[in-house]
């Protein structure tokens, strides 16, 4: 699949049809980089004082080349896209107060046990969705946006677009909350859609007619369904 | 997708109906989304578009993505985004926003000259943003709330407000109106582009299918989020009534193991509202 017509979803002018359509395929263009820049970033070594958005610049910007140059990756190979998530991204990232926040009320009412299964199968949905996205990865730069925070705040937006010669930047958000004397992502936007906020109804949706169990039953069921290699995944 | 007389009365009549209901049914359904009180009409049409689109659009723009190489595909593409562009720019005027507008009737000057009429988009290589604007956004920068969802036949997801201004307004801003006179030209028109969208969203349907459990309302609340950035040019303000973010589900983070002893069950109607910066 070429990445010039991929990316021209995200831009294409189309306000009489399916917009639903044209929505994912710019998520979808925008997943490689939300994996890069998005999901999470750890915290390696850095300055302790490092600033949220100034985390992000630096992992995001590591992430973009670290991408670009690994062909397994772009490929869509889940051992070493899992790998690079595990290293690079979930460092940064507190997925536990992201799946908490997208399951609600039902993050109550789960045990440890479905809150752990939960978290497993919510990852994995992501990163199945927003792998295909990655093989575009190349010539992009991140842009940062003005931090509008007051001085001591503890939870920010970074805000942020990914720039790709000759088309549409793509809007990249984070919800970072402190943690210690270090940054957390709990939420990602892609081009105007928070991951938190969309999850939210689909798992209340879920979890009101099946239950927590049902709810990662459902989860599991569609990673089984669409996992690797079962076509769903782009090329 | 075109737009046969046919199904813009549909739409209208639908428009004329879904603002009928908004006065009587209110703004929350028995136990739905308060944002989509027509959940089950709603459903309904997208079933019948999905069904549509699996019958007629789907097959032919395979078709066309086999049949015609992919530079020919790209210049079909081109051409009717800076056709779309002027119409932006004019909205970008409306919005009070002369320097975007001009940028984008700039990109469609550059783009009909150097850019061969549009087939190939020079002014995106030389850095001139595109960007996208219609009369429903135009309407939501003026203050005009968006009702609510709304799914149109054949056209997909919208609210009242977007499927008003796009029966009423977008349609005939539409520069292919203006192009020719000839209905049977517009009308091919109107389907080439049709097919070349279509043909456009093959991996998002794909990504769409793996990430939701339920498709209609995955693709309702994404919708309804991405238009209202869409509104705020991707800065939309926290909404007042939103509890995503919420500490009240958390109890246990920071806490571990407290929550036994808290009696709040989660669904109370006016939960504590983080403050955000």
């Amino acid at each position: 699949m070429n990445e010039h017509r991929r990316f021209r979803l995200a831009e294409t002018r189309a306000p009489h049809l399916p917009l639903r359509r044209r929505l994912m395929s710019a998520a979808l263009a925008a997943g490689a980089l939300a994996l890069g820049a998005g999901l999470g970033f750890a915290p390696a070594p850095v300055l302790a004082e490092e600033s949220p958005d100034a985390l992000i610049e630096r992992v995001g910007n590591e992430l973009i080349r670290l991408i670009a140059d690994d062909e397994a990756i772009k490929r869509g190979d889940m051992g070493a896209i899992n790998r690079l998530v595990d290293e690079k991204v979930m460092p940064y990232v507190n997925f536990e107060r992201m799946t908490a926040l997208s399951a609600g009320r039902w993050w109550r009412e789960a045990t440890p046990e479905q809150r752990k299964q939960l978290m497993t199968e919510f990852r994995n949905m992501l990163l199945r969705t927003y792998s295909g996205a990655l093989e575009q990865v190349g010539n992009q730069t991140l842009r940062m946006k003005p931090l509008r925070a007051q001085p001591g705040a503890t939870d920010v937006i970074v805000r942020s677009e990914i720039v790709q010669p000759g088309r549409e930047p793509i809007q990249l958000d984070y919800r970072m909350h402190k943690v210690g004397d270090g940054w957390k992502i709990y939420d990602l936007n892609i081009l105007g859609i928070w991951i938190v906020e969309t999850y939210r109804s689909q798992f209340n949706q879920e979890a009101q007619r099946t239950g927590v169990d049902g709810l990662i039953r459902s989860l599991a069921d569609k990673n089984r369904e669409f996992g690797p290699g079962k076509g769903s995944q782009g090329t | 997708m075109s737009a046969p007389p046919i199904a813009r009365t549909a739409a209208a009549a639908l428009l004329a109906l879904a603002l009928a209901g908004c006065a009587t049914t209110g703004a929350d359904g028995q136990g739905g989304v308060a944002s989509d009180p027509f959940e089950p009409f709603n459903r309904s049409v997208y079933s019948f578009n999905d069904a549509l689109d699996r019958a007629v659009l789907k097959p032919v723009a395979k078709g066309y993505e086999r049949v015609v190489p992919e530079p020919a595909r790209d210049m079909v593409g081109n051409f009717f985004g800076n056709l779309a562009d002027i119409w932006t720019g004019v909205n970008q005027l409306l919005q009070g926003k002369p320097g975007a507008g001009f940028s984008d009737f700039w990109r469609v000057a550059i783009n009909t000259t150097f850019g061969f009429g549009g087939i190939a988009d020079v002014a995106s290589l030389m850095g001139i943003e595109k960007h996208d604007e219609d009369f429903g956004q135009t309407l939501g920068v003026w203050g005009v709330p968006s009702g609510p969802y709304l799914v149109l036949p054949f056209f997909g997801p919208s609210t009242v407000r977007d499927g008003a201004a796009f029966a009423a307004v977008d349609f005939w801003g539409d520069p292919i109106v203006e192009m020719t006179s000839s209905h049977g030209r517009r009308n091919n028109a109107y389907v080439l582009r049709a097919i070349d969208r279509r043909a456009r969203l093959f991996q998002a349907e794909s990504l769409l299918e793996g990430a939701a459990l339920d498709k209609y309302s995955f693709t309702r609340d994404a919708w309804l989020q991405r238009r209202r950035n869409q509104v705020y040019d991707g800065d939309p303000p926290p909404l007042d009534d939103e509890c995503a973010y919420c500490d009240e589900y958390l109890d246990d983070e920071d806490d571990a193991g407290a929550q036994a002893t808290d009696d709040r069950t989660g669904d109370a109607p006016n939960p504590p509202v983080n403050e955000r910066p």
